[in-house]
This record gives C-alpha cells, structure tokens and sequence, in this order.
C-alpha cells in the first residue's frame, strides 16, 4: 500500500541570480526569489516577459529544448537541482507539471494517471488503483469519471482532460506542481473548477502557477511574482515579489501598479 | 475591357489543356487496372491459386510463386522494420540538427533512387557471393530490406514528427526516461503511420523482379521452400519468365499471375491506408 | 546503438559503391575502364569478346530521352492542373490513382507494354516488330509520370499562398498567376521532380528488359531494337560464370549505372532541399 504521503512544509525553492538564456538571446536575467512551500505563488507579466522559461527551471524542463542556457542556483528545500549530479528525471518526479493546452496521452483515463506511478515502478494494481482514485480525487474529477476509467481519455471535454492532466501530475506525489496558464484554453466553466481544484491542492503541494489573468492571480494565489521585459535588447527581470494581497492593494513598484490597472501588457 | 477578355479565354484553354493531361493520366492508371483485371480473372480459380504450375508452367497453377513471394516479403520485413524504425526513431528524436544529419538523410532519399538492379548486383556480391548465401531466400530478402529502407526510415520518421511535442514534453515532465517516452507515448501514437508506411514500401518490394533474379529467384520449382536458404518462385519473376521465355506464351496464367500480384499488392496497400485514415480520424491532435 | 541504426543509410550507400568496385575489380584491371566506356562494341561471348558499352550506354539515353520527352509535357501539365486548378476532393481521388500507377510492378507494366504498346508502335509505325527503342520509352514515360507528377505537384504545392493572392488581387486569373508566380517560384522543384523521374527513367530494368529487343548494337532510329545498361545486367548476370571476366564487367556495367543516378539523385535532392528552406521563412 502506498500511503498518502504529505509533503507539508516540503517544496521550497529558492532562486539566487537566475538567469536563462536561448542561443544568443537572454530571455531572463538575474531572478531571485524564495517560493513557500504549501502555498500557491503566482508569476504575473505581459506575454513574453519570461515567465514560462522562469517555471521550466523549476522542473528543468529548460533542459530539452536543446537552445536553452540556464545560470544561477536553485535550491529545492535546500539542495541545488542544477548540480552535475542531479538527475533531472528524479527532479521531475518531485516537481510536477500541467501544461497550457491539456496535453492527455493517447490511452485511457486510467493509464493516463497511472503513467507516472508506473514510471517509477509501481506495477501493483491496488496500490494503482489507489493512486489513480486519489488523484483523480484531488484534481475533483473522481466523481465524473469513477464509472469509465477505461474511457480514452480523448473523449472528455477540455477542461476534464486537463483535470486528467493534473491528476496524471498529481500521481507521482510531487511536492511541487507547476501550471503554466492551466486554464487560458478553457471556458469559464471549467476554468472556475480548476481554480478550485488549485485552491484544494495546495493542503498536500506548492504550487506555482503562471497566469496573464490578473483577476486569476488575486483570486487563487498567496504570493504573486511580477515579471518584466522592457525592450526586446534587454532580458526580463523581476520587478517585485509578494503577498498577492498587498501587490494588488499597495503595489511597492509603479510598473506593478501600472500593469495591474491595465495600462500595459 | 478587351485584355481582360483575351486573359480569361487563355485561362479557359489552359485549364482544358492542363485538365486534360491530369485526365489522360488518370485514364492510363484505370485501363491499367481494369486491364489486368479483365484479362486475368478469368484465369482465378481455387485450383489456380493452390496448384503446382504443370506442363512447362502452360498449365497447373501459381501456389509456389505466391509462397515464395510471401516468403521473401516476411523476410524483408524482419530485416528492414528493425533497422528502418530504429533509424527512424534516431532521426526523429535523437539526431543532432547539423552537419551529419543532413548528410543522412541526403544518403536515405538517394538510396530511394538507387536502381533496383543496382540492388540486385550488391546482394549478388554481398549476400550470395562473399557471405556465400547462395540464391535463397535470406540472400533475396537481405537485398529488398536494403532497397525498402529508406521508405520505412521515412515513413517512421514523418510519422514520429506528427505526434505533438507537447505529449513527449508531458511525459518528461512526469520523470519519464527518453527512452521510455519513446516507446510507451510516441511510438505508440505513431505506430498507424509506422505501419502503414512500411506496408506499402513492403508491398513494392513484393513487386519487385531485377533485386531477386541473381538474389533469390528460380524458373521452376515444384517443392515448397523448407528453409530460408532455398531458393524460390516468385511471382513477378514467374511473369516474366512466362512472358519472354516460355514458347507459346501461356496467357491465361500469366495474366492471372498479374492479377494476383497486382491485386494483392493493392488490396494490402488499400487496407494499410483506410486503416491509417480510420486511425486518424480517431485520434484528432 | 541507434545512432548506428541512424547511420544505416550512409553505411549501405557506401558499401553499394564498394561492392561494386570490388566486383568489377577485375575487368577494370584487364580491360581497363576507358576502354570499356568507350568501346564501340558489345560482344561478351564470343571466344575473343569485346566489352564496349557504347551500345548500352546510347541505347539507355534513347531510351531514356525519348520518355521524358513524352512525359514530362503531359506530366507537368498534370501536376499544374492538380495542384492550382483540381477541387480537393479531385486532388485527392487523382494522387491516390497516381499512387496506383506507381505501385504496380515493373514486369506488370512490360507485360502490358507486350500485349499493348508493342502491336500499337508495330502497326502505326509499319514496322516489322514492335520490339524497339520507341516501345520502351513509351511504357516507361507512364511508368514516370508518377514520380514527376507527385514531386513537381508537391514543389508548386509548396508556393505560399500569399504569392498566389498577391497576384491575384492585381488583377491576374489564375492561370496568369500560375505561369507568372507558382511556376517561376517552383521552377528549381520541378526542375527536380524531371531529374528524379530520368533517374528511375535509367535505372527501369524489366519492363525495358521486355520491350526493347535487346540487339547491343549502336541504334540508327528509335524504331530500331536497343539494349539498355540495365537491360544488359538482367539479361547476362545469370549466364555468367562466377569470378569470370564478364561477371566483373557487369558489375563495372553496374557500378557506371550506379555513379550516373547517384549524381542525379544527389543534385535532384540539393535542388529540392534548398527550395525547402527557401519556403522556410
Ligand atoms: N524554446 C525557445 N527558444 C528560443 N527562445 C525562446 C524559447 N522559449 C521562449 N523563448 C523566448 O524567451 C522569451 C520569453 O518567453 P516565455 O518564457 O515563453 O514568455 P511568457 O511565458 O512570459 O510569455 C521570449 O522572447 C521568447 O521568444
Ligand atoms: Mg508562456
């Protein structure tokens, strides 16, 4: 039996002075921040400022895009995941992630969230079963599909396969989960479930989440990250980092107070 | 008012001549097929299909040369499917983009043009000769995979780069392997296009005479092969040999030998591309 | 280990060349290779034999030439009326037939070429057999017509569609625009898509092998027998005995066949690889 492990006050990630760059273009420069464990932190900012290239070093996802450089350090709860030795597979087992357009695999429900669990070795069908059931739970989509787990999971709607997506993300326990815009390809509908089911998440995960929506950020998130490119010659920056409340209600920064009024970006 | 006139005219005639060209080709396909149906049904029978050929091949049926087609075509696939899907699989998901990649795949759409007969004197030297196979059915079936793989490296690799990078991207974000994307998401998801690809490369080769004359093919034999290293009957080859050499020329069976070729040719290659279609339909990136 | 599978290609391309060599080692050595592309004369058994593949070598490009020649008219034609004229569902009716028509074997279409062709080129061109330069290149003209019209099809199917609005909305028809911008952009594909369809033109064996008579000598017409280079090969490699002199001149034959469609081949595939990237943004 696999228990359900809490990873509560696991999944911090510190930043010092990250920087990545594509080829000969440096997309972001000089990052540093701390991210909370057991709390949702969202990256804010006008399109192309850098904030997916940001999330991806939190996975090292960077890593298999073949162009990408990434420097500076990040500690995850204290240990540098860009170190020689660490192995990014391992990585990814700790930090997962959901992607902008729901991206199911090509199988059944069940195989969908059992990919991950299966991945690491686990072949027993009750402690599969298990895992799906929770997961399934935990991204609030058990109660639709308990009946046709064995349903190809490019049957459901959008939003159900990106709650697939998060629940497949979910399986392998990590102590992180990273969205990238999770809902921009959703109605409102199923945009509303997924940020409840974000809320909900973040009792067993951290969460960091990108999101051009700033009323998203203001409902779903503690701490909000406000990054910044201010010409195409410059890489992007971050302008502030803080409790989501006082950035939406006193922002410290112009620019902040700026963008979040809507007069850019 | 006048030049405008003259144009849409000179398009009217244009269109007519260039439609006609596509119409005069698409005719010379179909009286092809209709040709050799009409003319080789006749000859379909049961005993046709599962007889020995009799009286100097005038009567009797095809059953060795459809054996040994079968068999050369299985044994092409069982070299070529292997080295072309891993080939494949390297170009597709592996290959640095630069220098060496360009310069194989330069050699895979040039080995696609190589003549057949050219084919046939390699495995002569290669497979009969030097490794001293013999004229057998490994020596004819190592000759076709060669021939075959630049369709199958092809067509695994457009299959592979069809599947979304999102799935491989979601997978390694999982903490999957390379490796294990491959096998358990990508391949899988291209595995219609896979198969179908390598279908229709396979079928050409079973249509295939000149790579197979010094390689693996005999005029008459009545055994059935009972090893990879007998030679065989081979359909386009029995053609062939019916055709030029046979005085009297038997045309009931050659024309029914023709149609079993070529209509099991293109029934295989139809089944594999409705197959594919069906697949697609299914699975909607 | 797949990185070795990736290499396949390379490694069977060179060790079609080497073995090649390697087979013809002998008669390059004895005979010499000038004299065997420059000889005159095709004599392979008689008790002092001559191996002059000047015969072959002409009765291949007759061959050859003739066949474009009727194609390429007819073919690109085609391949304009599917590409920028056909509705789609015309589009994709005609490639599937054309798909046939390259799939049916080649002794399929010497079979036809007997039955067909031959009477016809005998009848019309009151002749006292059928069996000549002519027949061959009309049988391999459709056999192809395929190649050329899919891959020329395929490079004005390539032209950006904005190139065909442009012209269009100053005013052109369609068939103005076709010949004034689609073609002229697509010219180096089709260019290719000709020379890929000369280069399975050369290397067709038994359907020319069929229908050409095979009488090595120099041709004075079209309408006279010839033999190919490949037809050569198909014909004599059996009858050979192995490691003999004549052996390794067919496979020297073999290796002159082989160098003439690499070259074509390889610059086809420079032409049409640099028109890729030129639609590549
Ligand atoms: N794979 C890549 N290769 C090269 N440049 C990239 C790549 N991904 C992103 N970029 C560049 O990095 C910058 C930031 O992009 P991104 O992180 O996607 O921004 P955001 O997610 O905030 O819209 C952009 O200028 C983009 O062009
Ligand atoms: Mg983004």
């Amino acid at each position: 039996m696999v228990t359900a492990q809490s990873h509560a006050g696991k999944g911090s990630f510190d930043l010092h002075d990250v920087s990545v760059t594509y080829g000969s273009e440096t997309a972001i420069a000089g990052v540093s921040m701390h991210i909370e464990p057991n709390a949702v932190t969202a990256l804010i900012g006008p399109s192309g400022c850098g904030k997916s290239t940001l999330l991806r070093c939190l996975n090292r996802m960077n890593d298999e895009l073949g162009n990408a450089k990434v420097a500076g350090r990040i500690l995850l709860d204290g240990v540098d995941v860009y170190d020689k030795e660490y192995d990014p597979v391992e990585l990814r087992t700790k930090v997962g992630q959901v992607f902008q357009k729901p991206n199911p695999f090509p199988m059944t429900i069940y195989d969908n969230v059992a990919y991950g669990p299966r991945t690491q070795g686990i072949r027993k069908r009750s402690d599969l079963d298990a895992l799906v059931e929770r997961s399934l739970t935990r991204a609030a989509l058990w109660g639709e599909v308990k009946k046709d787990l064995k349903k190809h999971a490019f049957e459901l709607s959008g939003g159900q396969q990106q709650r697939v997506c998060i629940a497949r993300a979910l399986a392998t326990e990590p102590e992180v989960l990273l969205m990238d815009e999770p809902a921009s390809s959703l109605d409102p509908i199923s945009t509303q479930q997924i940020e409840d089911t974000i809320a909900e998440l973040k009792e067993y995960v951290t969460i960091v989440i990108v999101t051009h929506n700033m009323q998203q950020a203001a409902r779903i998130s503690d701490k909000t990250a406000f990054m910044l490119r201010e010409s195409m010659e410059e890489p992007a920056f971050l302008v502030e980092v803080g409790e989501t409340r006082t950035m939406f209600t006193n922002p410290g920064d112009k620019r902040t107070e700026a963008y979040i009024t809507g007069r850019f970006g | 008012m006048n030049r405008i006139k003259r144009a849409r005219t000179v398009q009217t005639v244009a269109v007519a001549i260039t439609g006609a060209a596509a119409a005069f080709i698409i005719a010379a396909a179909l009286f092809l097929f209709v040709y050799i149906v009409v003319r080789g049904a006749p000859a379909i029978s049961w005993e046709f299909l599962t007889d020995v050929p009799r009286k100097q091949m005038k009567e009797g049926g095809i059953l060795p040369a459809i054996v040994g087609t079968l068999a050369l075509t299985l044994g092409t696939a069982a070299f070529a499917l292997p080295i072309g899907v891993a080939a494949g699989i390297y170009l597709s998901e592996y290959a640095p983009r630069g220098r060496s990649t360009r310069l194989i795949r330069l050699a895979i759409s040039n080995m696609a043009g190589v003549p057949s007969i050219v084919y046939g004197l390699f495995g002569l030297a290669l497979f009969v000769i030097l490794l001293d196979l013999g004229k057998s059915i490994l020596a004819g079936a190592l000759t076709l995979a060669c021939l075959t793989l630049p369709v199958i490296i092809t067509a695994t690799e457009e299959a592979l780069r069809q599947i979304p990078s999102d799935l491989r991207q979601a997978s390694l974000a999982l903490g999957a392997t390379r490796w294990r994307t491959i096998y358990r998401i990508v391949l899988p998801a291209a595995a219609p296009g896979i198969v179908t690809g390598s279908i229709l490369g396979l079928s050409r080769a079973a249509g295939e005479t000149a790579p197979i004359l010094f390689t693996a093919a005999v005029y008459y034999k009545r055994q059935m092969p009972d090893s990879v290293f007998a030679d065989v009957m081979v359909l386009p080859y029995h053609i062939f040999i019916l055709a030029t050499q046979v005085t009297g020329r038997p045309d009931d069976i050659i024309w029914g030998t023709a149609l079993v070729l070529v209509g099991g040719v293109t029934a295989i290659s139809v089944a594999a591309a409705t197959w594919r279609s069906i697949q697609r339909r299914k699975v909607r990136w | 280990m797949i990185r070795l599978n990736g290499w396949s290609a390379i490694v069977i391309l060179a060790a079609i060349g080497i073995f090649l060599a390697y087979g013809g080692a002998r008669a390059l050595g004895e005979v010499g290779f000038w004299t065997l592309v420059t000889g005159s004369e095709w004599y392979p058994t008689i008790a002092a034999p001559r191996f002059g593949f000047v015969p072959l070598l002409i009765g291949s490009a007759a061959v050859t030439i003739t066949a474009i020649f009727l194609s390429m008219p007819v073919s690109l034609a085609a391949a304009v009326f599917i590409s920028e004229f056909a509705n789609k569902r015309f589009k994709e009716v005609a490639k599937s037939i054309i798909e046939f028509m390259a799939a049916v074997p080649s002794v399929v279409y010497g079979l036809i070429g007997i039955a067909v062709v031959v009477p016809w080129v005998k009848e019309a061109f009151n002749l006292d057999s059928g069996l000549n330069a002519m027949s061959g290149a009309i049988v391999l003209a459709f056999m192809i017509a395929p190649t050329i019209v899919s891959i020329s099809e395929d490079a004005l199917h390539a032209v950006p569609n904005d190139l065909r609005q442009g012209s269009l909305a100053l005013g052109n028809t369609r068939w103005q625009t076709t010949y004034k911008v689609v073609l002229p952009s697509a010219s180096s594909g089709v260019l290719a898509a000709v020379m890929l369809g000369m280069g399975r033109a050369i290397g067709e064996t038994m359907a020319v092998l069929m229908l050409t008579g095979n009488a090595a000598r120099i041709p004075g017409s079209l309408f006279e027998s010839v033999r190919t280079i490949t037809g050569t090969i198909a014909a004599e490699m059996g009858n050979v005995v192995q490691g003999g002199l004549h052996q390794s001149v067919l496979f020297t034959l073999g290796l002159v066949l082989f160098a003439i469609t690499f070259l074509i081949n390889l610059v086809a595939d420079l032409v049409l690889e640099k028109q890729r990237r030129r639609w590549r943004r």
